[in-house]
């Protein structure tokens, strides 16, 4: 099983600056697991407290994850994952 | 690295600002990739629609990047206004910042303070904000 996942320019010194990786896992909590396995310390810029960070967004395909059941998103071979830091302020 | 902007895009922002008062305004400048170059303006909607807060909303925020993408641009430019506040980065502009190439610029549209002193420009890069030169060109 191999997702594209598209990485943003801050996460890229976890991966090398490659701004898409591969990786694996049937949920969006498999998939940030296997990512974080792959590269380090990665995990804990995407997840707070077992939970998506306020500021980062992550797609499937077009669709943002809040709307496909967060962490329980359901992801299958082939599909399509984005991660964007969120553009927002006071 | 000052920031090098046309008098156009000051002004369009300027107005964009004033045009959605009490809300923040925000938006970005485009250029080609690797160019470091302001050449594209596209104002964003402000999904919070709040005087304290702006959004890119989650889908134009998508829809954004693969334009960026497909047209091989980057985003050299934020910007958002401030509506009772001096152009300075807030605590939470500097939670946020997630683009460390680009450059943050902030406009008040206080009405009191003078067109000369309400557009500023810095780089946010890992909760450190260094302001930059704006250089603005006819």
């Amino acid at each position: 099983m191999s997702i594209e996942v598209r990485i943003p320019t801050i996460l890229r010194p976890f991966t090398k600056d490659q701004k898409a990786v591969a990786a694996s896992g049937a949920s969006l909590t498999a998939l940030i697991t296997d990512l974080d396995s792959q590269f380090p310390g990665i995990g804990d810029r995407l997840l707070e407290n077992g939970a998506l960070r306020r500021f980062i967004n992550i797609y499937v395909n077009d669709e943002d994850v809040r709307f496909l059941g967060g962490l329980d998103a359901q992801i299958k071979d082939g599909d399509s994952v984005t991660i964007l830091p969120a553009v927002a302020g006071g | 690295m000052p920031l090098i902007i046309s008098r156009a895009f000051v002004d369009a922002i300027v107005e964009q600002s004033r045009a959605e008062y009490p809300d923040e305004c925000c938006g970005v400048i485009l250029g080609p990739a690797g160019s470091g170059k302001a050449s594209r303006l596209k104002p964003m909607i402000n999904a919070a629609h709040s005087p304290t807060f702006y959004e890119f909303d989650p889908k134009d925020l998508l829809a954004l990047y693969r334009e960026v993408d497909d047209k091989d641009e980057e985003i050299v430019v934020i910007y958002h206004s401030h509506t009772e506040t001096e152009a300075y980065p807030s605590r939470t502009d500097i939670a946020y910042a997630g683009e460390p190439g680009a450059h943050y610029v902030l406009v008040s549209s206080r009405e009191e303070i003078a067109p000369a002193i309400e557009f500023r420009s810095y780089r946010i890069i890992d909760g450190v904000v260094t302001e930059e030169e704006v250089s603005i060109t006819d």
